[in-house]
């Protein structure tokens, strides 16, 4: 890391820590989504930017991650910081099974599956045989956690520095795994998957990883979001659920580690922006952003920003 | 065994909407080697334009053909402003656009007819034709128009210079080109002519399921799966996969596993297909040389 970055990433952490104490609670829960969504983007972005492998049904992994940590905390009376390492752990093994029948699909087809996967997931969630611990339609409701050790903040406040924690610790995560070998065999298959297997990766154990890895960070994502919503329902997690997510690594960058919380403060803001025209304005905001970023720019708002920092670096030499 | 016959032919009924729209897929597919995800929603909001016609007060039938010739435009339209320019482009680029279109049309029908469910007029008489105890009028006539339409196609493709034009260019665009027929229109040709279909898939469904902006979604999943079984290159199989499909479906809703996880079986099959069979029935099997 240059020493410019490492300012430009100290100056970025205290401003996100000083932000909850400068806006309103509602605002420091809306940012506490940003931190949730930027999590759940990396995921998607690890499968999708860096493996190349198209998931249209993500929203799946975050309803089994919001769905852990809601029946964790209201069936099994576990405390809420239990449920993000468990509901991690589940979707690390879902998402693996899953991964290992989508070995055989390529491209189109493993899209059309996972998009299966998102339309079906209101109704498997429904299903009345698992009503004893999902709560059926009316879903489940959970407590807000209150900050611990007497700190004197709220509990908006807490759970957006405890959710700022586990991201930054995600963050870091990726950034490791992402910048060495294993990164570098996620992207050598993406780019040309018999080169690939002739080097010496072992294609099938990597896809079926970046699969369960992915689905980790989503599911870690969706534990987090439900805590912060303080509820989870069926209908919250339908296909558009897995659309927004698209849309942010889309408009954030397609792999790029930076990308996921461009995209997420996209997802998270834009919305509300445009509730103001009409109910179905932020959808058809989405989509035309969706065609604009493929058409004109193609590796998102984190592509944007690196070209723009380095021809600035040009424009000092 | 009177149950039995009864969702059997009701399966039909539905999987003639199926097979209609698996066509539609099919069409684009054997064109352009793509899937498009929007085809639901294209049908849906052609309904709805449907819909506007027969609310304004024009006759059923008037309304139909206009909305049929509204598709084809709408779809040549699409293909000629959204999807030429991804072409060539990265199968992830497409999907996203295909993903846009999809929630575009949706928020627009939205937007324009809000998100109320709306009953949509059926051409067919209340009571049963023919003194067929078994099937609605509705349902029947349903199957009667997808069969009309699946004729009219096969004829138009087989006997017509313009779908020899259409089959040469899905089969061969280079050697298309090179004989002189125009591969961009063909394929704004085959995109139109998909959405017509997907127009009368969607004006079909609409009387029993209403008119929403959501409606296609578990149509759609269900026309994916009757594509794949049926092979996803192969219009006849789409057609013989859709009315399984819609049999399958109905059977396994009434007697195996209820109606709750009826999208749940779209997806075992479509995985199930892909993974155990991925040329589905009738499809050509692919190989590539590495």
């Amino acid at each position: 890391m240059s020493r410019t970055n490492v300012i430009l990433l100290a100056v970025l952490l205290t401003a996100a820590c000083a932000l909850p104490f400068i806006v309103s609670n509602y605002r420091t829960f809306q940012f506490t989504l940003v931190l949730v969504y930027a999590i759940a983007l990396l995921g998607l972005n690890i499968l999708t930017g860096y493996n190349g492998q198209i998931s249209l049904g993500h929203g799946a992994f975050y309803a089994l991650g919001a769905y852990c940590a809601a029946i964790l905390m209201d069936k099994m009376g576990a405390p809420y910081w239990v449920t993000i390492p468990a509901a991690g752990a589940v979707c690390l093994v879902a998402g693996f099974l899953f991964g290992l029948p989508a070995l055989r699909l390529e491209g189109l087809y493993l899209a059309l599956a996972t998009f299966a996967l998102g339309v079906a997931t209101p109704q498997l969630l429904k299903y009345h045989h698992l009503e004893k611990w999902t709560g059926g339609v009316q879903g489940i409701v959970i407590a807000k956690p209150e900050a611990p050790f007497g700190l004197p903040i709220n509990a908006d406040q807490w759970l957006y520095f405890f959710t700022l924690a586990v991201t930054l610790g995600m963050f870091l995560l990726a950034w490791n795994l992402l910048r060495g070998r294993i990164g570098r065999a996620l992207m050598a298959i993406r780019d040309h998957h018999l080169a690939a297997e002739s080097m010496g990766v072992h294609n099938a154990l990597y896809k079926s990883l970046a699969f369960g890895v992915s689905a980790l960070y989503t599911g870690v994502a969706g534990a987090l979001g439900a805590i912060a919503v303080q509820f989870v329902a069926p209908d919250s997690f339908n296909i558009f659920l897995s659309i927004m997510l698209l849309v942010g690594i889309v408009v954030g960058g397609l792999a790029s580690i930076s990308g996921a919380l461009y995209g997420a403060l996209f997802i998270q803001f834009v919305p509300n922006i445009a509730d103001e025209i009409s109910k179905a304005a932020p959808w058809a905001i989405f989509g035309i952003f969706m065609i604009g970023f493929v058409y004109l720019m193609p590796t998102g708002v984190a592509g944007a920003v690196r070209l723009l920092l380095a021809r600035r670096r040009s424009h000092e030499i | 065994m009177d149950a039995l016959l009864f969702q059997v032919l009701a399966g039909l009924a539905t999987g003639g909407i199926y097979a209609s729209l698996a066509l539609a897929l099919v069409m684009i597919y054997q064109a352009t080697h793509l899937v498009n995800f929007a085809q639901g929603e294209m049908a849906m909001f052609t309904t709805y334009l449907a819909w506007s016609l027969i609310s304004a007060g024009m006759p059923y039938w008037a309304a139909f053909f206009i909305t049929i010739a509204l598709g084809f435009a709408l779809g040549a339209l699409i293909e000629r402003i959204v999807i030429r320019p991804v072409e060539n482009a990265p199968v992830l680029a497409v999907v996203v656009v295909f993903i846009a279109l999809l929630v575009i049309l949706n928020s627009i029908a939205g937007w324009i007819y809000t998100y109320t469910i709306k009953a949509f007029p059926s051409p067919f008489p209340k009571e049963p034709l023919f003194g067929i105890r078994y099937m609605s009028a509705h349902e029947l006539g349903a199957i009667g128009i997808t069969l009309v339409v699946l004729a009219t196609l096969y004829l138009f493709f087989r006997y017509t210079p313009l779908g020899l034009a259409m089959r040469a260019v899905a089969q061969n665009p280079q050697s298309s080109r090179l004989v002189g027929i125009r591969v961009g229109w063909m394929l704004a040709l085959g995109w139109g002519l998909a959405a017509a279909v997907g127009a009368v898939a969607g004006m079909m469904v609409a009387p029993i399921v209403y008119l929403d902006p959501n409606m296609m979604g578990g149509i759609l999943l269900y026309a994916f799966a009757a594509a794949l079984l049926g092979g996803i290159d192969s219009p006849m199989g789409a057609v013989i996969g859709g009315f399984t499909v819609g049999v399958l479906e109905n059977l396994l809703g009434a007697f195996v596993i209820g109606n709750e996880l009826k999208l749940t079986v779209a997806l075992v099959l479509i995985v199930g297909v892909l993974l155990v069979r991925p040329s589905g029935f009738f499809g050509s099997v692919h190989v590539s040389r590495v």
